[in-house]
């Protein structure tokens, strides 16, 4: 246990979902959290309640990644409270599905703006944050970018774009001792994918026959694919795109 | 750490390199654990006094994986010793560089025997031996398949097919809980490239000029991505290609 210890982690988009299984499992390995929130204050404030009472150390710090002067906020008030950073995770993202013809501007640069631009500031800030012993950036990609799904072509480009992100990003980053991986999953039980209609219906028993482990994923089945990308555990990947689907690709 | 108590582990060609300290991780993790070497006896009961000395478990057993007889003895001396076996370490490899003009065909059945008949075989005694809680199997693949380096052609054509048998294993296995992923490290120093002549040479020079994390891989990089992968943390990854090269692609 603690093989986080005496770090430092960001988690954007933390208040609920994916976000907030790996706030939570981060602490319990040592890390002091910022749980960034764009709007769910309640579930940023309960997120940081229950890793307060286990015992850990974490705070909820609202911005939205896609505006840069809230991004810097972001940074700074994580310096202000914890005096060091070393982990990113770009997990904040957002999802519409709907086929070409009903393609719009709006439905591009929502999903973009978040999704890649947010990204790619979240990422510009970290470098510049963290300290001598470099760091560990970790993009929550998608499996949608093995899987192709139809009336998912914005999301799914979105997503290309953070898997080639992790890419380039490794290779410019790795002589500061800053690496970049990404986790790709599948579909995954949350709030999120339960009303959009993902979960709880036809479509989730066609993916799970789909599946080879034969199910849907669970947050708690991402959060430890996230400790290990986090931690020394992982020193010798960089560039690397970890598909956690149960094996549907 | 346990990350494995209880669990039982065979790793073939464990007598030295990549595979003895595969075999000593998992050991450290609670494992019991089958050092199989095929011709380095010496090793390999070095590596076993090492395990039983830091408190763990093994036993060396002899076989060829080449050889389909071997292979039925490895794990039924498996089972005699432990009684099960819950994670599979296809790690037993060659490797031979040899320009196009000047391979033969016995270059190509020999690495072709050991690199992808003997993981096949083994992958299917393995198959029989886990219970039903299922398992893990752990293919030790090369970067060569994204380097492709000139005068591989036979040894990065094993590695390809190994890539293809651990995404069609996931497939074909995950309904019977058994997962397959692989580790494909890049350069790492070891006693066998170092008798190839690849350490030392202008080969590993341009190597870690191109390496984002500077330098070639230890066996200590590769470990804690096997003890990753062999335990429940990654239980929601199957058919997955870690390639583990300080961001060498």
């Amino acid at each position: 246990m603690g093989k986080l210890s005496g770090k430092v982690a960001i988690v954007t988009g933390a208040s609920k979902g994916i976000g907030a299984g790996i706030a939570i499992g981060f602490a319990q390995e040592g890390a002091s959290i910022v749980v960034n929130y764009a709007s769910s204050k309640e579930g940023a404030d309960r997120v940081v309640a229950g890793i307060t009472g286990q015992g850990g150390k974490a705070i909820a710090i609202q911005g939205d990644i896609a505006n840069a002067a809230d991004v810097q906020r972001i940074f700074s008030e994580t310096m202000s409270a914890f005096g060091r950073f070393d982990i990113l995770v770009n997990n904040a993202g957002i999802y519409q599905f709907a086929p070409i013809d009903d393609f719009t501007e709006e439905h591009f640069h929502r999903q973009f703006n978040t999704n890649v631009l947010g990204l790619l500031l979240a990422s510009r800030e970290a470098v510049k944050h963290f300290g001598e012993d470099g760091g560990s950036i970790i993009n929550i990609g998608s499996s949608v970018t093995s899987t192709y799904p139809p009336s998912g072509v914005t999301y799914t480009a979105s997503k290309s774009a953070v898997d080639a992100i992790t890419k380039v990003l490794s290779k410019e980053l790795g002589s500061r001792k800053i690496r970049v991986n990404s986790i790709n999953p599948g579909l995954v039980e949350t709030e999120g994918t339960r009303t959009i209609g993902f979960i709880g219906g036809d479509w989730q028993k066609k993916r799970e026959a789909q599946t080879p482990l034969g199910r849907a994923g669970q947050p708690g089945d991402i959060t430890p694919v996230a400790v290990f990308l986090a931690s020394a555990d992982s020193g010798w990947l960089t560039g690397e795109t970890l598909l956690a689907s149960g094996g549907l690709r | 750490m346990s990350k494995l108590a209880g669990k039982v582990a065979v790793v073939t060609g464990a007598s030295k390199g990549i595979g003895a300290d595969i075999a000593r991780g998992l050991a450290k993790e609670g494992a019991s654990v089958v050092v199989n070497y095929a011709s380095s006896k010496e090793g390999a009961d070095k590596v076993v006094a090492e395990i039983i000395k830091a408190g763990g478990k093994a036993v060396a057993v002899q076989g060829d994986v080449a050889k389909e007889a071997d292979v039925l003895r490895i794990f039924s001396e498996t089972k005699n010793a432990f009684g099960k076996l819950d994670v599979l370490v296809n790690n037993a490899g060659v490797y031979k560089f040899t320009p196009i003009e000047e391979i033969t065909e016995e270059g190509f059945h020999n690495i072709f025997n050991t690199n992808v008949l003997g993981a096949l075989l083994a992958t299917r005694e393995a198959v029989k031996l886990f219970g039903d809680n299922g398992g893990s199997i752990i293919n030790i693949g090369s970067a060569v398949t994204e380097i492709h380096p000139p005068t591989s052609s036979i040894y990065t054509a094993t590695k390809g097919a190994l890539d293809s048998i651990t995404a069609v294993l996931a497939k074909e296995l995950g309904p019977k809980k058994i997962r397959v992923n692989s580790i494909n490290p890049g350069m790492v120093e070891t006693e066998g490239t170092h008798t190839a002549g690849f350490i030392g040479s202008d080969f590993q020079t341009t190597f870690e000029g191109q390496t984002p994390l500077g330098r070639i891989g230890q066996p200590g990089d590769i470990t804690p991505i096997a003890v990753f992968l062999a335990s429940t943390d990654s239980g929601w990854l199957t058919g997955e290609t870690v390639v583990a090269s300080g961001g060498l692609r």
